[in-house]
């Protein structure tokens, strides 16, 4: 059946089983192949994108629950904070594999959205859903400083 | 339903031993054993498969025969508690920051915290993997409220005792008169998750009915809590 979304500021409608997982509709059906499955269990963040300006690990929720809503993926994201956190990952040379990277940086950028100064216990809590098998969390962490860091200059 | 790591490997040794070995030869009796053995593999697979069975509860009007008033009051919080404390109930009722998951109530993985509204931190809101309902494909579970007790009901590493006052208390059960608490653990939904949990999680003890029943009862005798 049709569902009707926004996704990174363009309506599409899909005819699709209002149950599919929003990460499949997003890959498969817009091609859209940046937010990428990682585990399917919502335990690896690696398929996080934006609803509504929240983090969302899209494998894990129906995409009827974002009809109607803006979805931002990886692709779209493009906020001042998103820019920062760009502009720090590769100052800091963040990423080695990079298949985690799409969902750290949707969360780091959720972060800094709402909390443009976070702490380190903020940052433990904002990301420890995103998971690192190349564990690049140091620079990470030290990434997401320097952004806020660029965000108050 | 998702059938994950022990349920795997035990449903791959089953098929194996079900299986034909390589060196039986094709017989009709080989094939009424291997067809048997099948059978029983098929109805261990459902049972490993299936969810946990509940606990069952006694049923409020079953306290009948305890003559005292308190006793009887007492018994029937007693029987509550059997919900009250079971995991699904106490996981998302935690006495710090993290709730915990699983029958043997785990730390919660990922780490998350309740934040200062109870609905998570600042960039993991339990609605980062919470939707509004369970969601097989990825096995996390769901509801429209999903979210932590507040502190002041914490209920665990308290005894039942502990909790029993807490629920009474208009200072502590968000300022609820007993009628209030019995319509709340009756009827409000995200209580009722407890008894459909999703996946293969093991419900509550009972049904919310029964629960409910238990509580009217409870309130109706006194409201007294275990000493």
């Amino acid at each position: 059946m049709p569902v009707s979304l926004n996704v990174n500021g363009q309506s599409r409608e899909i005819d699709v089983d209002p149950a599919t997982p929003l990460l499949w509709v997003l890959r498969e059906d817009l091609g859209l192949t940046g937010t990428k499955y990682g585990c399917g269990i919502a335990q690896c963040g690696a398929c996080t994108v934006h609803l509504d300006g929240e983090p969302l690990r899209s494998c894990s929720a129906p995409v009827r629950v974002a009809a109607g809503r803006k979805v931002t993926t990886i692709e779209g994201v493009s906020s001042r904070a998103a820019k920062a956190v760009q502009k720090a990952w590769v100052e800091l040379d963040v990423v080695q594999c990079g298949y985690c990277q799409s969902g750290q940086i949707m969360s780091a950028t959720a972060l800094l959205e709402k909390k443009p100064k976070p702490s380190d216990v903020d940052i433990d809590h904002a990301m420890s859903g995103n998971i690192c098998r190349c564990a690049t969390y140091h620079r990470i962490r030290a990434a997401i400083h320097a952004a806020s860091k660029q965000l108050s200059a | 339903m998702r059938i994950v790591g022990r349920e795997q490997k035990l449903l791959v040794i089953l098929t194996v031993w079900a299986g034909p070995g390589d060196d039986e030869p094709r017989r009709k009796s080989t094939m009424s054993r291997a067809n048997g053995k099948w059978a029983v593999a098929c109805f261990l697979a459902a049972a490993i498969a299936a969810p946990a069975s509940a606990v069952d509860l006694r049923a409020a009007d079953s306290f009948a025969s305890v003559t005292d008033r308190a006793e009887r009051s007492r018994a029937l919080f007693a029987e509550a508690g059997k919900v009250i404390q079971h995991p699904r109930c106490l996981n998302c009722h935690p006495v710090g920051e993290r709730p915990t998951q699983g029958t043997d109530m785990h730390p919660h993985s990922p780490l998350v915290v309740r934040g200062s509204d109870d609905k998570g931190a600042i960039g993991m809101r339990c609605t980062t993997c919470h939707q509004d309902a369970n969601f097989e494909p990825s096995g996390v579970p769901g509801h429209p409220l999903w979210h932590v007790a507040p502190k002041s009901m914490a209920w665990q590493q308290r005894s039942l005792k502990q909790i029993c006052e807490q629920v009474k208390d208009p200072r502590r059960n968000g300022g609820k008169t007993l009628a209030q608490i019995q319509e709340h653990m009756a009827h409000d939904t995200l209580v009722g998750w407890a008894w459909r949990p999703g996946g293969t999680r093991e419900p509550a003890p009972g049904t919310q009915e029964q629960f409910g029943a238990l509580i009217a009862a409870w309130i109706e005798s006194g409201a007294a809590c275990p000493r």
